[in-house]
């Protein structure tokens, strides 16, 4: 089998790095790693995960152990350039965010989790976004879109769709 | 309008309220100047300890008790974790003193760490507040800048470093044992306990987790004294010598079908239905309540006969709910239905449980697949029983799982079938007219098969 060609740049190792002191165990350093890796990549594919353990000492078994805990590290195809939130939880289900939810999916086309075929656009459902006083609600990047309607949540798409990303930081 | 002259509050709307000028401005970090020069770190225990404050995170544990459990004489180091999970549904409290007041929650961390002798503490904070990292960030890096973080606080023998740390979108780390084993770099599998945090937590150490809101009460008590404090809130029962009461003012949340859904700042103690009236703007579009949740999903329902409830530390325990939680209130008007409602908390709880404990992993899942089969028009009045067998089986307090999560998801079963039986019983028998009083097992595969 070929040697993987690697993955991680010297800029994110250096960024990993930089982690190091904050914690008495290399192992801590996990969570920001993947976090690194995820807003350059939009993902963390597997080849990522055994660097990572390199750098961090540890058998790539157990970073893959805490990527796959959450479900917010894709690894098959990187997320779209944005990444919308759309909050299914109780706060905003009183206000119509399972119907937010569909809406911004029949938009965009694809269904949660899913990527239009532009790479522009991911859209998930999120558990609370903590932002109630403005249900339903959307987080995009830094962005909390509020008391989203079925009008604002199809311009949203359409805006996003038309824009760059910065970086995967969504 | 309400009376209540906001504390923790008062800065949030000045212009530039989370910069160090404008808290500096009105007093910030005169608690910790005062600490530093008058207290020690067992004299300021006793003092929160005096106060009552309680946790404000959800299980309303004392504070000052919760410090006092760390062994005496440890030689270090000792970890201090703020718990910036907040994911409890209908809960944005945190992320208000996050965002717009930074620093008097960092200065209540650095008072929290100097009481416990804790020199590194890490804010564990959720994914879906960039706002409040960018915030929090920018509050450490000026602290730093002007000697209120890092070696030797104004000139004191007491150092600290402060650092952030993001998850990734997983309620149960917000489950103290979980938020440590996820710092560790682990899944956040909650931990048996004992051992406490206090005797072992992160990294093995002696740690204490604290909620933002806690720590940033301690700020106030420490500017306006315990006598303050107390002078706020419902007294402990003199019948009960150890109920420590429900002290200070506290954050409520406030949404779903209300007017104008909101944090605000009240006494504890304040009921159900003043915070939806005064606070909240009435119920929605001139309609009637029929729920709410008292204190984030989890704490399960009140009626609208049970509005009057005090939100306070006992209050809602007293009609069947699991407690006051997060102090957030949703409410819901007279055309919710129910069984939609059950079926949001379901699919949360199944989401969210961590897979750990069994009855937890598989009751979750199960509940939210009867309530799919109930949403859908297949319900049998059968379900309803097995849905509370659930409910009575699986938490902490039935025995069988390690955290709380379970208890959280229980509580709204619990609560909902038995509180708007009735509700449930109509709508099993209107939309499933030939079915409903089936007691076979469901061959569930086939069924299944059509969500």
């Amino acid at each position: 089998m070929a040697t993987a060609e690697r993955i991680l740049t010297d800029e994110m190792v250096a960024a990993i790095k930089a982690y190091f002191p904050r914690y008495p165990t290399l192992q801590a350093v996990t969570l920001p790693a993947l976090h690194i890796v995820n807003e350059r990549l939009r993902m963390v594919p597997l080849q990522a995960v055994v660097e990572i353990a390199e750098l961090l000492n540890l058998a790539p078994a157990e970073v893959q152990d805490t990527l796959s805990f959450y479900g917010f590290f894709k690894q098959d195809a990187p997320h779209g350039e944005h990444r919308a939130w759309v909050c299914r939880s109780v706060s905003c289900a009183l206000r119509g965010g399972d119907e937010v939810l569909e809406h911004v999916c029949h938009a965009a086309g694809v269904s949660p989790g899913g990527t239009t075929p532009d790479g522009k656009l991911t859209v998930e459902f999120a558990e609370c976004l903590g932002a109630c006083e403005f249900a339903p609600c959307i987080l995009v990047g830094k962005r909390v879109v509020k008391n989203v309607t079925k009008e604002s949540a199809e311009a949203l798409v359409k805006e996003l769709r038309g824009s760059a990303g910065s970086n995967g930081h969504t | 309008m309400p009376k209540f002259e906001p504390v923790l509050l008062a800065n949030i709307g000045k212009p530039d309220s989370y910069t160090l000028k404008v808290y500096e401005a009105g007093g910030g970090y005169g608690a910790l100047r005062k600490v530093l020069a008058e207290m020690t770190p067992v004299a300021l225990i006793d003092f929160i300890k005096s106060s009552n404050l309680r946790g404000r995170g959800g299980a309303g544990f004392p504070t000052g008790l919760k410090w006092s459990f760390l062994p005496k004489d440890h030689p270090g180091p000792i970890y201090m974790c703020i718990n910036a999970d907040e994911s409890e549904p209908g809960t944005f409290n945190n992320r208000l003193l996050m965002e717009d007041d930074p620093h008097q929650v960092i200065e209540g961390t650095i008072l929290s760490c100097f009481a416990t002798r804790a020199t590194t503490a890490y804010i564990y904070l959720r994914y879906e507040y960039p706002t409040s990292l960018e915030r929090l960030q920018s509050a450490i890096d000026e602290c730093y800048a002007a000697g209120y973080l890092g070696k030797n606080i104004l000139g004191s023998d007491f150092s600290l470093d402060i650092y952030l740390h993001r998850g990734a979108a997983a309620y149960i780390c917000g489950e103290e044992t979980g938020l440590i084993e996820s710092l560790e770099g682990k899944r956040a599998w909650p931990r048996i306990k004992p051992p406490f945090p206090a005797v072992e937590g992160v990294f093995r150490k002696p740690t204490v987790v604290n909620n933002i809101e806690t720590v940033s009460c301690v700020t106030q008590i420490v500017n306006r004294g315990v006598e303050w404090f107390k002078s706020i809130g419902v007294p402990s029962d003199p019948k009960n010598p150890r109920d420590p009461g429900s002290y200070g003012p506290k954050l409520y949340c406030i949404s779903g079908h209300v007017n104008t859904p909101g944090c605000y700042e009240a006494p504890l103690g304040i009921t159900c239905r003043e915070l939806i009236e005064e606070y909240g703007g009435g119920v929605w579009k001139g309609r009637k309540g029929k729920a709410a949740i008292p204190g984030g999903i989890s704490m399960g329902l009140l009626t609208e006969a049970e509005f009057d409830t005090p939100l306070d530390f006992a209050g809602p325990g007293r009609v069947g709910c699991l407690g006051l939680g997060t102090a957030a209130v949703v409410v819901m008007d007279e055309t919710t239905s129910m069984i939609d409602f059950l079926h949001n908390s379901c699919r949360f709880f199944a989401h969210e449980s961590c897979g750990q404990c069994t009855p937890c992993r598989e009751g979750t899942a199960w509940s939210l697949s009867m309530m799919d089969r109930i949403k859908a028009g297949k319900g049998r009045l059968k379900d309803l029983e097995l849905l509370l067998e659930i409910g009575d089986s699986i938490g902490i307090m039935p025995g069988t799982t390690i955290c709380g999560l379970a208890d959280g998801a229980a509580w709204p079963i619990k609560n909902a079938i038995r509180k708007f039986r009735g509700e449930f019983e109509e709508y099993i028998k209107r939309t499933n007219p030939t079915g409903y009083q089936v007691t076979d097992a469901v061959s569930a595969l086939p069924i299944l098969a059509l969500h």
